[in-house]
């Protein structure tokens, strides 16, 4: 079937539906219930990981297109297959799903209601995530990608804060709303190519006049999802009602979607459009970086601010990817695996401190420092990732997108550069307030320091920042054939002589 | 393999008494960290010994680092002279500092964190003077920006202290996007950033331009002075150079190493190191003089009137760095370096004095509470004189040479630049001589001005922090003189061999063809300004508070640094903090959640409207489809 022998991306894809039929059938007194769901999930999740693992070691990095592809027919009179592959773009991606999971799932101390159902959801997230990572055909793509809002949308409505279904609800019309476009562009792409499968699409070419149209479509869906500034505003308040875990996720997987439905599909199949629309995201991914920097500046509650910083910083990538240089993508993508592991420490920081009973207004912490220090170590140290100090992982997105942009325009990487000064401005600001200066409360004097199940989710993260900061090259040379790959195809499709030449053979 | 030793040992230094406290116990973690260091500074030394002796070699390569496209960068040790001179300077001095720590810090509760972190701080330092291409020396200069923030810092529980160490992080960030987008600008127009290649095709690029602002201008010019911003930053250059004197809230060890020794040179170093790069931008050469003697006069004049023990220090090694820079502008690098290795020996000096004097003042900073402790502290008060000299420049003290070095440079250009900067520079010289000798007098002279507690626990300091003042004592003696025949002597080239390159008709050698009054300008202003200072504190004390009366607007003017700090928060800090507030409140909660928001709420009405034909009467919704079912009868009919 595969190279393997063994569909290995369906199975990394639906093996922790294994782990939801096994919390459904639990039986027994609540609190045993609690305890063996959790086991169960946090089990399924880490066999998962090591296939996925496993994964990673048989990939062959030198192969631009998808591996380990699979095919099942599946309504085939109208041209849709269950399709799955994987190439270099998508693999990390798989990987920091997998990796996250375990450490959400470590990360739901919190949940005590109806907790077979809330780890159920997370692993469906899990399987849908994946899924729509690993799929190759469009239609499956967009079913995997809808489906996530589900378990999305329960885990912040059933377990969130005081205004869950307020935010639940803004997230859900948000990111549907945004959806309906790309189906419509979906079915009109379909229709044009005979074929959902991807790499139809991308050898089918689309008139540019449509290209636009097709494109403002998925800048409505991808937007949404990536929180690209202006529609963002859903996010705080998804951030920071949805429980720890459930935040996690989102902050740290579901706004890699958007990224990655531009660099799957915007980019490469509407080649016109997306150069045309250059402009345009640079101006947006600007903003994000500088206008939503300032809101984070001004913001009160330790969650919120690094919510806006999550923004601010995929302003980061979104401009990495329109710059269609081989350093600025490949910048865009080790942000986003950068993001995404940064953003999870610092939200499992602030579950440290929920787990102790403190609230997350920055104006009644401080002084932690003294009592929590390894605390106080791993928050800095997070922290400075996520204000791209080098030798940590924050640092080499960056620069690599400031590099590509300067070779577009000078203004675009000056304006990026900046995101240095005003992340520092109040990164600075969330860890003096947290860990600096005197107690504010006396209750704050008696926290303890971290305890296991902390340093198992932290030190984990941790240590994949200084290995992304020190050594990225383990990660950007899986990305590279396929990066020039696309880099290569945009060029050429953007040059109409070579197009040309190419009809006439 | 000795610069190896070099650099990575105060890392691991760092890591062990770091992380491993907990297990080892303080004074374990505390003396592991001064071991390492020990090693580092003896390898160091045998470093530069080796590469004297049997020339250098080539970079080490320690590891891949970022390769992406033809944008790679490895971890690599570069070991020419240059970056020989920088790791013995810098290990040893780290050293000595460490050594003195042991004694200074031997009250402080968490002192294996501030050993760790000054280890840190020296690995940082390390990779910065060794690197072998522009984003390793990037690394290693926001680490010694980093590990300075959380030095500063480094008594979390003042207040006074965060805000110095948010601001020195933020002031050096605002030049690190220049530095930052130079590295992607040389990137650009070179296609590398590995030094040799740069260097080797600079002149190359000579006639590249760059569009910019709607004119076009030559692309190594834009280059360099985006990486003069980022030295500006740094090396607190004016505008720039607020965070400095600030940054003295950090322990006194640290205000010797970081903020006086080494990383403060950063600067100095960088631009020295990019020589080749820089010689090819004539404006951008000008406009590095101006800045830096600009600095070295403005900061001279702010000395003067100061009155905290460590902020007269600070804005002396401000004005210092002015002068290595004016030194670099004029294309005279080698004086330099010359100029940074002197100071980094006397100044570490004066700030570890300085810090003996606090210690035996119960934590006193203030001059003015201090005097008639000559007698009490004969070792401190001596090498407090040999600093003081030194920086004074007076012979056969090391600032002697390179200051003159210098000037002497500055005004063989015979350029209105170069006339500028020795205008400055002599003018400057005075002053220094004048402010550094206030301090001296001030603290050891006259009649003691403390309260009588502290008067009474007056003491000199244990030997482990002498040791080290006498070491450096010995070098702010010596290495001026020592020094001079290699750094910048008519065998200078071969020295530095390919590691600075000097401009086409280089001032080096016309360095003593200046006229005599020239030549000895500045050690006749530096000896008023010392004369000046002991009529002043010794013959006349009334004359001071007469003339701060009598000049009032100045002396608030110099008093209040010329008001940097307090422009600085109208025009940007408050602007942004009222920004953020804004952009929150109106921006985002008001406009962009305001449409989605708007919508929701006229959907809820509409729906609301719509449930009211809900009547429940069966004759009403007859009608209502009659009605209908007309309509669309008629528009049928019509529309065939």
């Amino acid at each position: 079937m595969t190279q393997l022998g063994f569909p290995i991306l369906s199975l990394i894809t639906f093996l922790p539906l294994v782990g939801v039929f096994l919390l459904v059938t639990l039986q027994g007194e609540d609190e045993l219930i609690a305890c063996r769901a959790r086991m169960i999930a946090l089990v399924t999740s880490l066999v998962v990981l090591a296939l996925g693992l496993y994964l990673w070691d048989v990939f062959d990095p030198s192969i631009p297109g998808y591996q380990f592809n699979e095919m099942l027919p599946w309504l085939s009179g109208f041209g849709i297959s269950y399709r799955m592959g994987v190439d270099g773009i998508s693999l990390f991606l798989i990987l920091l799903t997998l990796f996250l999971t375990p450490i959400a799932i470590m990360a739901s101390g919190s949940i005590t209601r109806r907790v077979r159902g809330f780890f159920s959801a997370l692993l469906l997230l899990e399987t849908m995530t994946v899924g729509m990572f690993a799929a190759t055909d469009l239609v499956l793509f967009y079913i995997f990608f809808e489906a996530v809002l589900l378990p999305m949308y329960l885990i912040i409505g059933v377990w969130g804060g005081e205004r869950r279904i307020y935010a639940a609800v803004k997230f859900f019309i948000f990111t549907l709303a945004g959806s309906l476009f790309m189906l419509l562009a979906l079915i009109w792409m379909w229709h044009n190519a005979g074929s959902t499968n991807i790499t139809t699409l991308l050898h089918t070419p689309i008139p540019p006049k449509v290209q636009m149209w097709l494109f403002l479509a998925f800048l409505a869906s991808f937007g949404v999802k990536a929180a690209v500034w202006p529609l963002h505003t859903w996010l705080p308040d998804a951030y920071g009602e949805a429980p720890l875990p459930g935040t996690i996720m989102l902050a740290a997987v579901l706004s890699k979607m958007g990224a990655y439905g531009f660099l799957r599909f915007a980019v490469p199949m509407l080649p016109n459009a997306a150069a045309a629309a250059a402009p345009l995201m640079f101006v947006l991914g600007v903003v994000a970086v500088v206008y939503v920097s300032f809101v984070a500046l001004a913001q009160t509650d330790m969650k919120r601010m690094i919510a806006y910083s999550s923004v601010a910083h995929m302003g980061i990538i979104i401009i990495g990817i329109f710059t269609f240089t081989v350093e600025g993508v490949e910048g865009a993508l080790f942000q986003m695996l950068s993001h995404g592991i940064v953003i999870a420490g610092l939200f499992v920081c602030t579950g440290v401190l929920l787990a102790r009973g403190q609230g997350l207004a920055l104006s009644r912490l401080g002084g932690l420092a003294a009592k929590m220090p390894v605390y106080a170590a791993l928050l800095m140290l997070f922290s400075l990732a996520n204000v791209g100090l080098p030798g940590t992982s924050g640092f080499i997105g960056e620069i690599l997108v400031i590099v590509g942009a300067l070779k577009v325009n000078f203004w675009v990487a000056l304006f990026a550069a900046t995101g240095m000064v005003l992340s520092v401005a109040y990164m600075l600001v969330l860890v003096r307030a947290a860990l600096f200066d005197k107690f504010t409360r006396p209750q704050l004097a008696g926290l303890l320091d971290l305890n296991g199940k902390e340093y198992a989710m932290m030190l984990p993260l941790a240590a994949l920042v200084l290995w992304l900061g020190i050594y990225p090259s383990s990660f950007t040379h899986v990305f590279a054939a396929p990066v020039a790959a696309l880099i290569q195809a945009h060029t050429a499709s953007l040059m109409p002589h070579t197009a040309l030449a190419m009809v006439t053979k | 393999m000795l610069t190896l030793i070099a650099v990575f040992a105060p890392l691991v230094g760092a890591i062990l008494s770091g992380v491993a406290r907990p297990f080892i116990g303080k004074s374990l973690a505390v003396g592991t960290s001064v071991l390492f260091m020990l090693v580092s500074a003896a390898a160091g030394l045998a470093t530069l010994a080796a590469g004297l002796q049997h020339g250098i070699s080539g970079p080490v390569r320690v590891a891949e680092w970022v390769s992406v496209g033809s944008f790679t960068a490895a971890w690599s040790l570069r070991q020419d002279m240059l970056s020989l001179a920088m790791v013995a300077m810098v290990s040893v001095v780290s050293m000595l500092i460490h050594v003195y720590s042991v004694g200074y810090m031997s009250h402080d509760k968490t002192k294996p964190r501030f050993f760790a972190y000054m280890s840190l701080f020296t690995f940082a330092m390390l990779m910065l003077v060794t690197a072998n291409n522009l984003l390793q020396l990037f690394f290693g200069w926001e680490g010694v920006g980093l590990v300075s923030y959380l030095l500063i810092g480094y008594w979390y529980d003042k207040p006074a202290a965060n805000a110095a160490a948010i601001k020195a992080f933020i002031v050096n960030r605002v030049g690190d996007v220049g530095f930052a987008i130079g590295i992607a600008l040389t990137y650009y127009v070179f296609g590398t950033i590995s030094f040799d290649k740069i260097f080797a095709a600079a002149p190359l690029h000579v006639a590249d331009n760059y569009d910019l602002f709607g004119t076009t201008f030559p692309a190594l010019e834009v280059i360099a002075f985006l990486l003069f911003i980022g030295a500006m930053g740094k090396s607190a250059q004016i505008f720039l150079h607020t965070w400095l004197a600030d940054a003295m809230e950090g322990p006194t060890p640290i205000s010797a190493l970081i903020h006086a020794a080494t990383m403060v040179a950063a600067g100095v170093f960088m631009i020295v190191r990019m020589s080749p790069l820089i010689n090819q931008a004539p404006v951008a050469m000008e406009f590095i003089t101006i800045i830096g003697a600009t600095t070295a006069l403005f900061a001279g004049t702010v000395g003067c009137v100061q009155n905290d023990i460590k902020r007269i220090i600070a804005y002396s090694t401000c004005s210092q760095l002015g002068y290595m820079f004016l030194a670099a502008g004029v294309g005279a690098y080698p004086v330099a370096m010359f100029h940074l290795i002197n100071h980094a020996f006397f100044k570490a000096l004066l700030f570890l004095a300085a810090g003996s004097v606090i210690h035996a003042m119960s934590d006193e900073q203030d001059v003015r509470l201090m005097g008639g402790i000559a007698r009490k502290l004969p070792i401190t008060w001596l090498m407090m004189l040999f600093g003081a000299l030194a920086l004074a420049g007076i012979p056969p003290f090391s600032g002697y040479y390179s200051k003159d070095a210098i000037l002497a440079a500055a005004y063989a250009v015979h350029t209105s630049v170069g006339y500028y900067g020795w205008v400055c520079g002599v003018v400057t010289a005075g002053l220094t001589a004048f402010y550094i000798f206030r301090l001296f007098l001030l603290t050891f002279h006259g009649s003691s001005r403390a309260p009588k507690h502290v008067q009474e626990h007056v003491h000199e300091s244990p030997l482990v922090m002498l040791a080290p003042l006498i070491v450096l004592g010995t070098g702010a003696l010596g290495s001026g003189f020592e020094l001079r025949k290699y750094f910048i002597g008519a065998d200078f080239s071969s020295f530095w061999g390919q590691s600075i390159q000097v401009p086409a008709h280089s001032v080096m050698t016309s360095l003593d063809a200046n006229p005599n009054w020239v030549t000895f300008a500045p050690l006749v202003l530096a000896s008023c300004g010392l004369a000046t200072a002991l009529l002043f504190y010794v013959f006349v004390p009334a004359l001071p508070a007469l003339l701060s009366q009598r000049l009032g607007i100045l002396y608030r003017f110099l008093l209040n640094k010329w008001y940097f700090d307090e422009i600085y928060d109208v025009l940007l800090v408050r602007p942004a903090l009222r920004l953020a507030k804004f952009a929150w409140r109106f921006g985002d909660e008001q406009i962009i959640d305001g449409v989605p928001k708007g919508l929701a709420t006229l959907t809820a009405d509409a729906s609301a409207q719509t449930v009211k034909l809900q009547t429940g009467s069966i004759a009403f919704y007859a009608f209502v489809m009659l009605v209908g079912l007309i309509a669309f009868l008629s528009l049928f009919l019509w529309v065939r």
